[in-house]
Parts: structure tokens; sequence; C-alpha cells
């Protein structure tokens, strides 16, 4: 159960811009375990989205990607765009933030199921409507034989979602990217369509990353938690962990920025998202942090085992304890 | 992959942009697009001062007889045509002609096109409908037959002729190319408006109680100046190429004393290529190429540069 | 003298739009509001909290007359809007102004930042230079008086909409609407923009409409909170009795739904699971609009549409088997 299924070393990925180059990525290092759900936190400018679309291999050919992603057992970076296109869709799968765009308006639903399972497997026309209905079932659209001849726009925002999911899940990736899958729904349905990958992940057996700004979605399906800043990571460990006591000066101020009951006032963190054109020497989060010290302006911290959790922080063991007042 | 780095601030490690530094910037990175400003350049350059740049008068002859259709040579670098006047003293004089028309004509009718589709957009409703019924319609007629027809049909009307001037003059077909131009003009801009009219800095302005007027003048057509330039380049094409048509077929502006245009010259070609006086028909037409191309790349650049949605920041 | 900012009595909004099915292009009648009421004292704060097809959108651009009514009564400051000539409401219009949700489409992009921010003062005519008034609104936001001469492309996600909230104060309004105005934003900069709604309704005695689909966030500021479903309010009352002591079904599950940031409590708490989603709201439900995904529907529900009602808690909810 501690097989490692996606490694990540030394990611970098840079963005030629009429602005400047982007520093996207800046060295990113993640494991994702066979079967489990690893949360991956950041905001704007942390690199989350860019990772694992480099990872995805979609990036456009304005984007410079090094380092190392090795996909169950296979390295990913320098394939052709032929070899990624066998892995895509079959080994893993992504899912983003907006269903209505990620389904073709002008084909039938149980189609679009079938084309990705007949792209990657042996399957006859009719093997793969009935597999499409079976995974219909399994994410949860009641009549699914029926709704399968329907088109997308006969769907409400959470079921296209839920069919989006199918399709990503159609050949049984041992991987599966959620970008943000939940941001644009409401927040009933928001529930519903967590509790559809939870099932996802504990019937097929598939590792799910679910990449988002949102720490509540992160506490309700994660077991472990990646948190990224300015394109590195900043903090890593088992989710009880993590929000019990994080070591991070960053993940601290995310969380006690969150609003939670109770009327107190809020604690934003200083400052502004890191530039990633010119990001801050050293530690980029140090023009934020009320613990920076001169060190912390020409070291980049790395990611070390401080208590329970990975923390690259130089001043990990000179911070004040932190617990979050309930 | 904009909205992924969408953000962050640029103000605090970069200078200082912008939009209009950040449309230049796109622009200018278009290659074809700056030679093709630089030949335009150099050409409205040779047309302004034509006096000093023409070797002769446009009616002038550049030798005694024998003077007519001879080969390009030192004293008529681009040869001489049937009553031996040099062809290349001609073009600039023709080149002027066209370049006035075209430019003339473009900024009348794109100026109407503005306005009226700016005002169509965002009325909306039946004036809209309205409005934009009549544009199709005058879409719908064959450009050229519709051309002469209206050419001829108002050209007889004896009172039009104090406001116009006569069928064959310059400023006629100013006015022509005018009544035509504008519908391409106003539906661009219709688009573009009706794409802001929905946007929340314009609802922001409707809150504190601005006038129509106003958000049209202030917010819509600034905001719409990239599409309107761009009709611009592509209107002056049309009105040049136009012009050389009408002239082609006999219809173009005869401004007497052996005045032409571009187009006039073109027309000429006809007979050239039975002939074989090559000069006539390989110059004036390769001009006209050359100009028609040029405007094509600048509104195609200018297209780029102005496309808003890069106004988002990095 | 009546401490009473805004009354909403009654307020409807349908729209008109044209569908196309097989057999034609029909008229269809959306019901977006459905006969709203509720009103908001001086510098206080209305959450108005609802997902997609509330109408709670809709209800604010109403306030403001960005929208037309169908019918419906709104009183500001104790007068009839509805009543009042072109001219007059205009002048009105200084009182009461807006701060939408998308940062970047909020800002007219050719325009640099004084210049959006002075143009509500240019509008209506208030004389003088404005250039004291535009820096004394951008350090009130937080914001710099060099920021002025600047275009928005060069700004952050929350310092637009800091801009967007000096602008809507030029004017010195009593009453602001507030529309998802941190939605679009990081979560660390959310709390930044929320303490400075906080700073600023002590300060000049603003009183606000929170709309929002967050309910936490609505938590921290609001007074009290109104919770709209397809168009209807389904419970109003303080805050703190709604969120401790929910009584209508809807609110409870909205509240269930939200993932609160501790991984025990997650695991550990009972969940209230909604079927389906929300229905279209041109075909909305006969009786209680919610009782297509309440689980305690029964008859009546369907044929009796429930009224608000006082519970003995102190807030008012519809239905007819409120929870205790």
């Amino acid at each position: 159960m501690t097989e490692i299924i996606l490694k990540i070393r030394n990611l970098h990925v840079t963005f030629d811009t009429p602005f400047g180059q982007v520093l996207a990525v800046r060295g990113v290092d993640l494991d994702v375990m066979k079967g489990e759900v690893l949360g991956v936190v950041g905001e704007s400018g942390s690199g989350k989205s860019v990772s694992f679309l480099a990872t995805m291999g979609l990036l456009s050919s304005r984007a410079r990607v090094s380092g190392s992603i090795v996909l169950d057992g296979e390295e990913l970076i320098g394939k052709s765009p032929q070899q990624m296109r066998s892995v895509r869709g079959r080994v893993m799968s992504m899912i983003f933030q907006d269903p209505l765009s990620a389904l073709n308006p002008v084909h039938r639903i149980g189609k679009q199921i079938s084309e990705m399972l007949q792209s990657h497997q042996e399957l006859t026309k009719k093997q793969a409507a009935t597999r499409a209905t079976e995974l219909l079932d399994l994410v949860g659209i009641t009549q699914p034989a029926e709704r399968a001849t329907q088109f997308p726009h006969e769907f409400s925002g959470g079921m296209r979602q839920r069919v989006v999911i199918a399709i990503a899940i159609a050949n049984n990736p041992k991987l599966l990217i959620a970008d943000e899958p939940t941001t644009a729904l409401d927040v009933t349905v928001q529930a519903q369509i967590l509790e559809v990958i939870k099932r996802v992940q504990q019937q097929l057996g598939t590792a799910v990353v679910l990449i988002t700004h949102d720490l509540g979605i992160i506490a309700r399906v994660a077991d472990r938690v990646d948190v990224m800043y300015a394109g590195r990571n900043v903090e890593q460990g088992l989710v009880d962990d993590l929000y019990d006591h994080p070591s991070h000066p960053y993940t601290r101020g995310l969380l006690r920025s969150i609003p939670r009951p109770g009327k107190e006032r809020l604690t934003p963190i200083a400052g502004f998202p890191p530039n990633m054109i010119s990001p801050p020497s050293g530690c980029a989060f140090r023009t934020r942090c009320e613990y920076a010290t001169e060190q912390c302006e020409t070291t980049i911290p790395e990611l070390k085992l401080f208590t329970d959790l990975q923390t690259a922080c130089l001043r990990a063991n000179e911070l004040p304890d932190f617990r979050i007042a309930q | 992959m904009r909205g992924l780095i969408l953000g962050f601030a640029l103000n605090s490690h970069s200078q200082r942009i912008t939009p209009r530094q950040m449309a230049l910037s796109r622009f200018f990175s278009h290659k074809a697009a700056v030679i093709s400003c630089l030949i335009l350049l150099i050409l409205t350059l040779f047309v302004i001062l034509a006096p000093f740049t023409a070797r002769y008068g446009v009616n002038q002859s550049v030798q005694l007889p024998p003077n007519s259709f001879l080969t390009p040579r030192a004293n008529a670098w681009l040869g001489t045509d049937d009553i031996g006047r040099d062809l290349y003293s001609r073009l600039i004089y023709g080149v002027r002609v066209s370049l006035m028309i075209g430019l003339v004509s473009a900024i009348v009718s794109v100026t109407i096109g503005a306005l009226v589709g700016a005002v169509a957009g965002f009325r909306g409703g039946r004036f809209d409908d309205i409005v934009m019924r009549i544009t199709d319609l005058f879409l719908a007629f064959p450009f050229l037959v519709t051309l002469l027809i209206v050419r001829n049909v108002l050209g007889a009307i004896s009172w039009i002729k104090p406001l116009t001037g006569e069928m064959n003059s310059v400023r006629f077909i100013i006015i022509l190319f005018s009544i035509f131009g504008w519908m391409s003009v106003a539906r661009i801009v219709r688009g573009q408006v009706l794409s802001l009219k929905e946007r929340e800095f314009i609802e922001a302005a409707r809150a504190v109680g601005a006038s129509r007027r106003f958000i049209i003048r202030q917010h819509l057509i600034p905001n719409s100046i990239g599409p309107i330039m761009v009709s611009l380049t592509f209107s002056v094409v049309g009105a040049i190429t136009g012009e050389s048509t009408l002239a082609f077929f006999g219809y173009g502006p005869q401004a007497g004393e052996g005045a032409t245009s571009l187009g006039i010259l073109v027309g000429a070609a006809k007979g050239a290529v039975q002939t074989g006086y090559w000069w006539l028909a390989v110059f004036p037409c390769l001009t006209l190429v050359v100009i028609s191309l040029s405007i094509n790349f600048i509104g195609d650049a200018l297209r780029d540069a102005t496309d808003t949605q890069l106004d988002r920041g990095a | 003298m009546n401490s009473e900012l805004l009354r909403v009595t009654n307020l409807v909004k349908n729209f008109q739009i044209r569908r196309t099915k097989r057999s034609g292009s029909v008229k269809r009648l959306v019901q977006a509001v459905s006969n709203v009421s509720f009103s908001i004292e001086k510098g206080q704060t209305l959450g108005l909290v609802g997902e997609s097809g509330s109408g709670k959108t809709t209800v604010g651009r109403c306030i403001l007359r960005l929208v037309e009514p169908t019918s419906g009564k709104i009183e500001f400051d104790g007068q009839d809007l509805g009543s009042m000539e072109f001219e007059e409401l205009r002048a009105l219009r200084r009182k009461m102004q807006i701060v939408f949700q998308d940062p970047f489409a909020s800002l007219d992009p050719k325009m640099t930042v004084g210049a959006s921010i002075a143009e509500p003062l240019i509008v209506q005519r208030v004389p003088g230079s404005h250039s004291d008034k535009i820096i004394e609104l951008l350090e009130l936001v937080g914001l710099s008086a060099d920021h002025a001469s600047r275009f928005p492309h060069e700004f952050s996600g929350g310092q637009r909409q800091r801009i967007g909230i000096a602008r809507a104060l030029a004017l010195n309004p009593a009453l602001i609407i507030l529309d998802e105005p941190v939605s679009a934003l990081d979560v660390s900069i959310q709390a930044g923009v929320i303490n400075l709604f906080d700073d600023l309704q002590k300060k000049l005695s603003i009183g606000y409409l929170f709309i929002a689909h967050d309910l936490s966030v609505v938590r921290h500021i609001a007074d009290r909170v109104a919770v709209m479903y397809l168009g209807k309010i389904v419970e109003i009352g303080d805050q703190e009795t709604v969120y401790e002591n929910p009584t209508h079904p809807y609110t409870k599950a909205l509240l269930s739904a939200v993932p609160l940031t501790d991984p025990k409590i997650e695991r550990t708490r009972t969940r209230l699971m909604l079927e389906g989603e929300v229905p279209s709201p041109m075909n909305p439900p006969s009786g209680c609009r919610f009782r297509t995904r309440c689980w305690k529907a029964q008859d009546v529900c369907s044929q009796e549409e429930p009224i608000l009602t006082l519970r003995p808690s102190g807030q008012m909810s519809a239905c007819h088997f409120p929870e205790a």
C-alpha cells in the first residue's frame, strides 16, 4: 500500500511571455501513493496547476519543463506527444474546473464515454456502450441508460462534472488528477461531487490528486496534503497532522485567515501574491513572513522532517507552538 | 495558459507599462507589419513631395516625338505611355489621388459606421434590429453593380451636382465609397459593443447614474479602438482597390488635364497586355499590389495588437 | 429619526426568455425573484446567501435599478424608489453603490485607476479637481497615492477589488451592495478585504447587503442573514440564531455542506446530503419550492406554499415542518 504511483523530482517549468520569463514551478518534489488522496493546496502563483499540467504533458510549446516525472515506473519527461497520448486516459487522467467546456456539445454523453473507452481498449461498440452505462451508474447518475443518449446541455452543472469524472475513469487509470473540480459548483453540489470522487477512489483503487485552494475540501477528503507557494513545496504531511500543528508560517497563516465559527476578527496574511517573473530570492514567503531573517533572503529552504511533517522553513524549530483554537 | 498566471501584480519589479505601450510592443513584433509601415511611409513621402520627387509634370511629354511607348530608360525610368508621358511621374501623381480617395472615404465611412454600430449595439432592442436590417440590405447588393447603378442614378440627378461634383470627379467617388463603406464597420463595432455591454465596469458606470451618451463616449468607443482601427485599414484597401476596379471599367475619376489615378493607370494595362508594352501593366499593378498587401499586413498586426483579452495582465 | 436604511417589500422580478424546443420557440418566464421582503438598518449588514438560481444577485441589481423590478416596493431612507422621476433617482444613486464580484472585469482596462475612482464624481458633477479625494480613497482602502496613475492590469486581484471598493465609496454612500465581493480572491487575501469592509462600516457607518454563496464568509460580517432558494427567502433572522439554530431544512443542509477546516471533525460529522440539484427557475416546484430535495417532504408541501413564520428561537422561516 505504500507503493508510489507518481514520483516528481526537481520539477522546473518556465514560460516565455512578452513580460519576461515566468518561473511557474521552481523545483517541486512530490510523491503520490497508490490509492491515496493527495490534496495539493496553493493560491495564485503557487504553481500547483502547472505542475500537474506538466505531468499530463498538456503545456503549450512555450513552456520549458525539466526534472523528472515518473508515473508507474515510467519517466514521462522526454516522451513524444504520441507516447503521451497513450498514457493519458489510460494510466492517468485529469479533470478540470469547468465541466461544460470539457464536453463536446454536439455528441451524446454515452458516445463521449465510449470514445474514451475505445481509444485505449479493444471493445466493440456494444461493449463500450454497456460499460459507459455502468460508469454513469458508478458516478451516481440515475437512469444511466436513458441519460447516456442525452447531450451535455441537458445536464446540470453537477451532473456534467459527474460525466466528466466518468470519462476520466473509463479506462481505470491508476491516477486521477482533479484541478479545482468543485470551484464552479454550488456548495451542496460540491459535497455530492466530493462523495463521488471518494467513492471512485475506494471502489477502483485510483490515486487522486486534488488540487484546490479550499482548505475545507482537503480536510474532508484528503489523506495527505502538500502545500505549495511561489512554485515550491512549503509543507507536506498527513492531513490530521498538518491541520493540527502546522510548522510553516504560510500554512499557519492560511489556517488563521479562514473564516470559522465565531465572530472574531480574521487574520489575513500580510502582503500580496508573489510575482512569478521575479520572485523574492531565497524563501519566497519571506516578504510576508513575520519570522523572516537575513538568512531567509539568501538560502532556499529545503523540505526537512520536523516532528511529523516535512517543512521547508529554515526556522521551523525556532517558531512558537501553534494550534488552531476551535 | 494565460489564466494560470493571472493574479499577481506587475508593479513591484517590472517597469510601468500602459495599455498603449503593450499594444505598440505587440504591433512591432510583427515583422511584416513593420516592413509594410516603412514601405508605406516611403511611398507617402514620395507622394507628398510630388513636385520634387516626380521628374515631369503629370501631362508633360518626356521628349519631342517619337516619344510614345518608350521602354524604361534613363530619361523615363519606368517608360512612357501612349502620348509620351513619363510613367514614373504619373504613377506618383496617380498614387496621390488614390491614397487620398482611400483615406478620406475610409475616415468618413468608419466614423459613420462606428457611431451607428455603437449606438445600435448599446441601445439594442428595436432600434438595433432596424439598423441592422438596413445594414444587411446594403450588404446584400453586389458591390460593383450597385456602385455603378448608384453612380449613374445619382449623377443624373441635377440638383445633387453642386454637392457631389461631377460624376467623374474625385469628390463624387469619395462620397460613393463612403456610402458603401460604413456597413462592415458598423457590424464590427456593434459586435464589440455587445460584448462590452455586459462587462461589470459598464454596470458600475450605470450604477453611478451615467447617461448612455457618457458610457458610449467614455467606455465603449475607447475600448473599441482596436476593431475600429483595423476596420479603417481594411476600408482604405477596399476603397483603393474599388477605385481601381471602377477605373478599369472606364468609370474612374477623370479630373481632366491628364490628371490620373492609380486606378486609371491600372486600367490602361488592359491594352498593354496585347500590345506588349509590359511596363504600362507591370508597374501600376505592382504598386497596387504592394500598397494593398502592406495595408493588409498592418491591419492584421493591429488586430493582434489591440486584442483586449491580453489587457488582463500577465 | 428612523434608523431604517432600506426596506424591500414583496419584490418580484421575472425575466422573459425565448426557449427553442423541437416544436418551435416558446416564450418562458424565469421567476428569478418571487416576493422577497427584508430590511436593513443603518450601519448594519444583511447577509443574503444562496446558491445558483436563488435570485440573490438579481435582488441586488433590482435595488439599484440596474434591472427594473417587475413589482414590489423599495424604500430607501424612507423614500419610495418606484415612484421617482429619473432625475430624483439619479441624485439618490449617490447614496447606494455596488462592488462587483469579478475584480478583472469591474475596472475599465483603458482607464487609469484614478480615473476609474473619480468617475462617480464626474458623472454626478461633483465640483472640484477630485485629486485629493482620489488619494484619500486610495489610502482608505489600503493602497497608496502613486497607484492613481497606474492601469488595472498592473494590480493583483485583491488590489483591484480594493480599487473597486474605493470607487464605491467615492460618493459617500449610505448603502453598498456587495455582490460576492471576495469569491474571486485568494483565501489569504479574502481575509484582508473582509476586515476592510468591517473597518469601513465602523468608520463610515455604511450599511451592507452582502450577497454570497459562501456561508462562512458571511458569518464574520453579517448582523442578520437571509437564506434564499429559487427566488424565495426561506429563512431570515439574526446571524447567530440562524447559524446555531437553523429551522429550515435547506439552511441546515447548506450549513452541513460547507467543509470545515478540521479533518477530525469532518470525518466524524454527520452530513445532510441533498439529492439532485436546484430545479430550473422557469419551472419551480408547486407549493414549497424546496420540496423536491427535502427529506421531510409530505403531500401538504406540494399543495400549500409555506409562509415565513416566526419561530421560538427568534428567526423567521418558511416550512411546514421546521427543524427544532
